[in-house]
């Protein structure tokens, strides 16, 4: 039996990246509590486009939280008050009837708004770019025990590829700071045997990169409570450490 | 993680900043944001432990008068005198504090500069959220930072004019040497008392926050044990603030008097 929620919302409205933008009021009727939050956008936008209104224009694409489309911040929290839970997967039943949800799209100097809540996340994909990727002969596939790897290690590796890329971390970072989105995809490279060789030098040019975009780091750690895959505060640590190291080796490297 | 959109969008695709040239190594450390605050955490550890050592000698005042080759001295202007005579007769008078004031002030300089920069770094790379933000992690210690900063920075000025250098704040009965009985008469004047108090919070809320954090910038990270990271700032910033918050407490209660 789901019982149906009467919500207010204030939505942010921007028609294009220089359009000036604001907080529209829409009454959200009858949303049955069952629906994510995402479909009881859908539900608003059909109310919208029946009269004639322009749809609010919102992330998403999977809708089960691996793909790390959606993030909007709801009532002033990324991806809403839920823990470890994408926008995607928070479910109206977690709202009383009556409230009032403000929704705005992700923030950051880097972040242009697209369209009402998308925003343009293009410098993460240059951070994946800078190195976020092994360099290793294609074909066949290698034997599966060929390369042995540590139970410990390989659960760390993938606590890190966890990351789904939303950007939550930098929307709910004070400071802009892209640290746990970089670190955490360092990480799942750099923690397995796989990606020794390239370990110093992607580290170096993904943060360089990262800083061309983004704030510094000041260890808040509002990105770790806002990650919805529960990334560590720990990767960063890992990162600011391999950098180090990297710009010792990476030196002697060059002088070869 | 691209979107699908309509409208044209490059902006996106521009970098806030360009990469700086590569200087020579360690200086292409400090290039990069990631290096100041490793920077900011070394300089940052080097300050808390002279300020925790700072608290450690001031202690003396609660012994008051000894007896000292005969006569009657204060412990504290001993304890003075023995840190301008270090390393005597290795070393001459003077030569090692003033080696350890000028490693202290590079410390300073480096601290200050490295948070000025990465300040500015954050501030043009943020863009404030129109609604209201609710805050999980940030307390009000790191929140705080940029603003218990200055006032540490400030303080420390009107701390040297008052006890070090005698001008400006300092009182009328400021001698060169008699630290003992400076501090008494500064610290008598019950507005210059509560001045000290107030500064010394800052001192331990920008110390809480700074120990905890330094480790992280360092990389000094082992699930295991990071809870301790957090213990430990909580400890040094509990004993100095304790320590000096004592001092002016103690003089307006006369427990510390000439
Ligand atoms: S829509 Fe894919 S993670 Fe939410």
């Amino acid at each position: 039996m789901s019982t149906e929620l009467n919500l207010t919302l204030q939505v942010w409205r921007q028609a294009a990246p220089d359009a000036p933008g604001s907080f529209v009021t829409y009454e959200a009727k009858n949303i049955p509590d069952d629906s994510s939050f995402l479909e009881m956008l859908d539900i608003v936008n059909e109310g919208l486009i029946d009269n004639d209104v322009e749809p609010i224009e919102f992330p998403h694409d999977c809708r089960e939280g691996i793909c790390g489309t959606c993030g909007v911040m709801i009532n002033g929290r990324a991806h809403g008050q839920e823990r470890a839970t994408a926008t995607c997967q928070l479910h109206m039943r977690k709202f009383s009837d009556g409230d009032t949800i403000a929704i705005e799209p992700w923030r950051a100097a880097a972040f242009p708004v697209i369209k009402d809540l998308i925003v343009d996340r293009s410098p993460m994909d240059k951070i994946i770019q800078a190195g976020g990727y092994i360099t290793a002969p294609t074909g066949t596939g290698g034997d599966a025990n060929d390369t042995l790897i540590p139970k410990e290690v390989a659960e760390s590796a993938m606590d890190a590829a966890a990351c789904i890329g939303c950007g939550a971390c930098i929307a709910a970072c004070p400071n802009s700071a892209g640290q746990l989105f970089t670190s955490a995809k360092l990480w799942h490279l750099n923690s397995l045997p796989q990606g020794q060789p390239e370990r110093f030098t992607r580290t170096e040019s993904m943060v360089d990169t990262m800083e061309q975009f983004f704030g510094a780091c000041t260890n808040h750690g509002e990105c770790a409570e806002a990650c919805p895959k529960e990334i560590s505060l720990d990767f960063i640590a890992y990162m600011n450490g391999d950098y180090i190291k990297a710009k010792i080796k990476n030196r002697s490297r060059s002088s070869q | 993680m691209s979107l699908p959109t309509t409208t044209p969008r490059n902006s996106g695709d521009l970098p806030m900043r360009d990469k700086p040239r590569q200087l020579p190594f360690p200086l292409s450390i400090y290039q990069s944001a990631v290096g100041k605050k490793w920077v900011m955490a070394i300089t940052g550890f080097i300050l808390v432990g002279f300020v925790l050592a700072h608290m450690i000698g001031n202690l003396k005042l609660y012994l008051g008068l000894v007896e000292h080759n005969g006569a009657l001295a204060y412990d504290t202007d001993l304890y003075a005198e023995a840190l301008r005579e270090l390393l005597v007769p290795i070393m001459p008078r003077l030569v090692v504090l003033w080696i350890l004031r000028i490693g202290l002030l590079g410390a300073l300089l480096l601290h200050i500069h490295s948070a000025y920069t990465l300040s500015r770094m954050s501030l043009a790379s943020d863009f404030k959220y129109q609604g209201k933000r609710d805050f999980l992690a940030a307390n009000f210690a790191s929140r705080s930072m940029r603003v218990t900063g200055p006032i540490v920075a400030l303080y420390l000025v009107f701390h040297l004019a008052d006890l070090t250098l005698g001008f400006g704040i300092a009182t009328g009965e400021f001698v060169r040497g008699d630290v003992y009985a400076n501090v008494v008469y500064s610290l008598g004047r019950p507005v210059v008392a509560i001045g000290y108090i107030i500064a010394n919070i800052a001192v331990a809320i920008h110390i809480y926050h700074g120990i905890w954090s330094a480790f992280q910038s360092l990389g000094i990270n082992n699930p295991k044990y990071n809870y301790l990271r957090r213990l430990a700032a909580k400890a040094v910033a509990g004993i100095i603030l304790v320590g000096n918050v004592s001092f002016p407490i103690a003089v307006l209660a006369n427990i510390i008097s000439l």
